[in-house]
């Protein structure tokens, strides 16, 4: 039942408002409200018991296994939420004046240090909410620094066909026309087609590598060499940051932009669909662009570097200079964890994947990439059991869900068909990773034996399958005040 | 090992389960000139009990000075309920509803968000929230240039005293897509944008829309009826950028004019957000029914499960990026869910009547602190216009000294309007919102008389 | 495997042509087409009188997983489109070649003899297999 339909005339949470309705008639009538909003009228306990018990009908990492890959779904450790939440933190207004900001503009410093050391760039702005605006503060810079040369016929980015959508997406965003490069067999960039690519009109390519089918890309280095020979700029799409932490850096591969998923790399709460952050780094050259604002220090006083700073800024991604309480909670990740525990996040996220794709393969499913590593994340296709059982990716992973492990990642990337996208992450145990491969098994099994148990899931969360034909054909995305009860099925 | 959870046997099973030596084996694929991992000027990890230490002493750093600071983000009381449910495991710690069996509690929780800032902004449609205020102006604006069937134009009419940051904001966004914002000057004594400025600034042209800020920047309400139908009468959309919790008490965008604006947008931030130097707020954005192909981000929907229970899902996919790629209606991936997971427990918690308290309480307080302030010489109203919860006042000296003599006492006394406006200056933007007492807003007055009286 | 009717026209694209004979051509998309998307859920129409050039984007099909441009098979200016799909897009999914029809252009005589006929598409689709 939506909170909506608990609502009764005249019920209030009265302890939360203020006591008296101030006066408001010096406000022109005709501007007035003549209708209240139709908000929910419930009691505090009502509210309570109605949130409390709709946060139980949710997977997440604190309740479960959730593998999904390219999501980075690890550990979010409390202490970072308790501590971003100190009262100086939620109380300190954007427009605060540098003598009251000078505890968080030191966190954000380091921060932008310690991005910068692990990604090898020269320079990071903290700006961008989230990755996708990241790869728009990207693309914008590689824009901005091509016309700045007078360079305005490079209107083309290059994007991988096994990209991120969010990536083309950006790229038409920032005003560039995309052009499509095809994945070889093995999973690396297919290098004698981007080398018919490049040209004039190159402006530049995104990439993500580990590749979204979770493999590093061999070729990097040639891929970095044709472009820069061709006048492009490389972008980095560090969606996959976590397979590489400490171990290589996207500035030494040659990369002159990137973009960071603090909420997945640096463990901030996904929160159910955001928010993020997404901080990009620069080299050199394109240092003038960065978004701002940045934080700068002065002998010993920090103080913002906005606009009038920054001339050739690509500007402000938001109005108050970004997610500042995710910035913060990945900053207090990154001290916790210090130069060993970045180190070891890539380790163990690696080796958490290969020995998942290792126990799978033994136990019979089809890896898509075999001969290769397994980054921090893998694939396995599910054709084999689609062609001999008509089991769908989509019927393995809502059977999962009833064996109380999340899904993986279904059909991303679209090149390797009926796929299960794997990524376990360095925070999972062993018998988590063993029990998945288990659950795995009996899926299998009931495909083989019984592929309805398999289409009709999931049999044990509080709904069946939900039929989103239905919810696209008949649109209904908000509940109505004269609404008078369920619809008719 | 810290989030680690391998022991040594661990990891020596599962090497031998790979085939691998050691982990090291395992990065093989990647060129051996490629492998430096540098990371010296990382400092060594550090344990809860000393990372907290180090967190107290920079949090206590910054203070708690009293803050009669608006400009966009609001101080106001947030019920404690909001927030320890928010920050439960199960709303924290889970992913985007992709999965919507498994993510029942987000999705419905979505889906009552979008009633509710439906119902608050009088509009059919509401996404599942944007980035913030001023980027969901941004899409707001690119959404209008597409839905805008009448009108081939890619200009849009912005008024000049809407929020600074959302201007500077939205140039960067929108500017690579070849719209063209043109600003419409507003009237110095008002503080409002009448409609003659608006035709004047568009000067018989073609303008695929017109932005509409109520309140506008200075706090001050704009005649929003006349706007919209002026605008409408020339196939011009109207975007209304508008304060949540001043919906509770003004017309909503759905009302203004005849047929209403087309599309609302604004900050969530006072909503059950703290001010936290910015960030994570909420951008939210709604329109018109017809208009819901064009709307960017996410959106869930009610719909049926294989035994007929009701039950929600994210639709209209094929908008997204993840689908649409290159043709998406936006780049955007995320929503900022636990931000709506907070305002809708926020708004449920104060429902309309407690909303309306909050705003006609910030609308009381804000006119009081100007009357009490304009009791020093010198101090007078920019403006003479009706307000909302701000207001512009001119003072008798250089704004900037007062307002760091003023942070010097603890107390943030406004922003700074001569940056952006330096035909206002020397002039501050003052808010109070609830939470303000008299003993602090007369605590205010008492200090900014000594301040101008020592000037 | 899917119907191709014989007396139709095709694109790579998956569209289908039908000449009325009368300086008009009916367009739609393949039951290919349609199987391979999945449910429809929507369908946006080009508007009457639009002038298309040959392989201009002129509609989306969309359905829960994906959204798919349709693309002017020939040059011509749009004569009628197909308003029952408003409320029943499915009628692409039960019917393609039939009350699933999307758009007419209007074109010379011979507009579309330069399209692949039944057996050519079908190689395409084999092709793509």
């Amino acid at each position: 039942m939506l909170i909506q339909e608990q609502s009764r005339p005249g019920r209030a949470a009265t302890a939360q408002a203020p006591q008296h309705m101030a006066d408001l008639s010096d406000l022109p009538s005709g501007l007035r409200r003549r209708k209240r909003a139709a908000l929910p009228e419930v009691s505090e306990l009502q509210a309570v018991r109605h949130y409390t018990r709709l946060s139980q009908k949710n997977f997440s990492i604190d309740t479960q296994f959730y593998p999904l890959g390219s999501c980075t779904m690890k550990y979010n450790p409390r202490a970072c939420n308790s501590l971003a939440s100190l009262p100086g933190f939620l109380a300190r207004h954007p427009a605060a004046p540098a003598s009251h900001s000078q505890g968080i503009m030191a966190c954000l410093h380091e921060l932008q240090d310690i991005l910068k050391i692990v990604t090898g760039m020269h320079a990071v702005s903290l700006a961008p909410a989230a990755g996708a605006q990241g790869e728009l503060a990207g693309v914008m810079m590689i824009r901005a620094y091509h016309d700045a040369r007078g360079d305005h016929e490079r209107l083309e980015i290059l994007v991988p066909d096994a990209a991120h959508g969010t990536n083309p997406a950006s790229a038409i965003m920032a005003g560039f026309e995309v052009r499509e490069i095809p994945t070889g067999n093995n999973g690396d960039v297919d290098i004698a087609a981007l080398r018919d690519a490049v040209g004039p009109r190159t402006a530049g390519i995104m990439l993500t590598n580990p590749s979204t089918v979770g493999v590093f890309d061999r070729n990097i280095q040639a891929i970095a060499e044709t472009v820069h020979e061709a006048g492009g700029l490389l972008y980095y799409d560090g969606a996959n940051l976590n397979a590489i932490l400490g171990k290589v850096r996207p500035g030494d591969m040659g990369f002159d932009v990137i973009h960071m998923n603090l909420h997945k790399t640096f463990s901030t709460p996904h929160g159910g669909g955001g928010p993020g952050a997404g901080p990009v780094g620069v080299s050199k050259r394109l240092e003038p662009f960065l978004p701002v604002p940045l934080v700068v220090k002065d002998g010993q006083q920090y103080r913002w570097q906005v606009e009038p700073d920054r001339p050739e800024s690509i500007g402000r991604m938001t109005a108050f200079g970004g997610n500042m309480g995710i910035l913060l909670r990945a900053y207090i990740y990154a001290r916790m964890l210090g130069a060993d525990g970045m180190r070891r996040v890539s380790e163990y996220a690696t080796l958490n994947a290969n020995y998942l794709m290792a126990r799978l393969q033994e136990a019979g499913f089809t890896a898509a990439y075999p001969e290769r590593r397994a980054s921090h994340e893998f694939i396995i296709t599910l054709k084999p059991e689609a062609k001999a059982f008509g089991t769908n990716a989509m019927d393995f992973a809502k059977r999962l869900l009833d064996y109380g492990f999340h899904a993986p990642t279904t059909y991303f990337p679209l090149l390797v068909p009926e796929c299960l996208l794997i990524e376990p992450t360095e925070s999972e145990a062993k018998e988590d990773l063993d029990g998945f491969v288990e659950a795995m098994i009996k899926t299998r099994a009931e495909a083989e034996q019984a592929p309805e148990t398999l289409k009709q899931a999931p049999h044990s969360l509080p709904v069946r399958r939900l039929d989103d034909v239905r919810a696209a054909r008949h649109l209904d995305v908000a509940w109505k005040a004269d609404e008078t009860g369920e619809d008719a099925a | 090992m810290p989030f680690i959870p391998h022991t040594d046997a661990d990891v020596a099973e599962m090497l031998d389960a790979i085939g691998a030596g050691n982990i090291d084996e395992l990065f093989d694929e990647i060129p051996p000139a490629l492998r430096a991992g540098g990371l010296d000027g990382i400092p060594s990890g550090l344990t809860e009990m000393e990372v907290s230490r180090l967190m107290q002493g920079r949090a206590r750093a910054d203070g708690q000075p009293l803050c009669f600071i608006g400009a966009g983000a609001y101080e106001h009381h947030i019920p404690a309920a909001v927030w320890q449910i928010t920050t439960r495991g199960e709303f924290y710690s889970a992913y985007t509803p992709y999965q919507a069996e498994a993510s029942q509690g987000t999705l419905q929780v979505v889906y009552e968000f979008q009633s509710m800032m439906t119902a608050l902004t009088g509009l059919d449609v509401s996404n599942a929230s944007l980035y913030d205020g001023a980027s969901a102006l941004a899409e707001a604006i690119l959404m209008a240039v597409r839905a805008n069937r009448k009108s081939n134009s890619k200009r849009v009419l912005l008024p000049r005293n809407l929020h600074p940051a959302y201007r500077r904001t939205i140039r960067g966004l929108v500017g690579n897509q070849g719209i063209e914002l043109v600003e419409v000057p507003f009237d110095s004594t008002t503080g409002q944008t009448p409609v003659a400025r608006f035709d004047a600034a568009a000067a018989g042209g073609d303008f695929a829309a017109a932005v509409i800020a109520q309140p506008n920047f200075f706090g001050a309400l704009e005649d929003v009826d006349a706007i919209t139908d002026w605008a409408h009468a020339r196939n011009t959309l109207v975007i209304g950028v508008v304060n949540p919790v001043a919906l509770a008490v003004l017309s909503p965008p759905g009302d203004w004019g005849e047929t209403g604006a087309d599309i609302a947008c604004g900050e969530g931030q006072p909503l059950g957000m703290p001010l936290a130097s910015g960030g994570p707020y909420l951008g939210f954005l709604t329109c018109k029914q017809g208009y819901v192909r064009q709307i960017p981000g996410r959106i869930a929907g009610k719909t049926l499960d294989a035994e007929g229970k009701v039950g929600y899902t994210l639709t209209l996919q094929a908008r997204e990026q993840h689908i649409r790629r290159s043709k998406a209606t936006s780049n955007i991936c995320t929503n900022q869910g636990l931000l709506v997971t907070a305002a809708t427990i926020h708004m449920a918690i104060l429902g309309a009547e407690g909303l309306e308290r909050v705003a006609a309480s910030c609308h009381a307080n804000t006119r009081r602190l100007g009357e009490l302030l304009c009791e020093i010489p010198g101090v007078e109203p920019v403006f003479d216009g009706p307000i909302f919860h701000e207001q512009a006042l001119r003072l008798p000296s250089a704004s900037t000294e007062v307002l760091g003599k003023l942070a010097e006492q603890d107390i943030l006394g406004g922003f700074d309007l001569g940056g952006d406006y330096p035909e206002l200056a020397p002039a501050i933007l003052i808010c109070a919102t609830e939470l303000r007492t008299e003993e602090e807003m007369l605590a205010f007055r008492d200090q900014l008389a000594a301040i101008l009286s020592n000037a | 495997m899917s119907n191709m009717p014989a007396e139709l026209k095709f694109t790579k694209s998956h569209e289908w042509v039908n000449d009325n004979g009368d300086g008009t051509y009916t367009v739609g998309i393949t039951d290919h087409a349609q199987e391979a998307l999945g449910d429809l859920v929507f369908v946006e129409l080009p508007e009457v009188g639009a002038k298309l050039a040959a392989e201009d984007g002129c509609a989306v099909v969309e359905s829960v997983k994906a959204a798919s441009d349709i693309y002017a098979p020939i040059a011509g200016e749009v004569t009628a489109v197909n308003d029952a799909l408003d409320g029943a897009p499915e009628t692409i999914n039960s019917d393609p070649y039939g009350d699933g029809w999307i758009f007419k252009l209007s074109a010379g005589s011979g507009a579309a003899d330069g399209l692949l006929d039944a057996d050519a598409y079908q190689a395409v689709v084999d092709d793509e297999g």
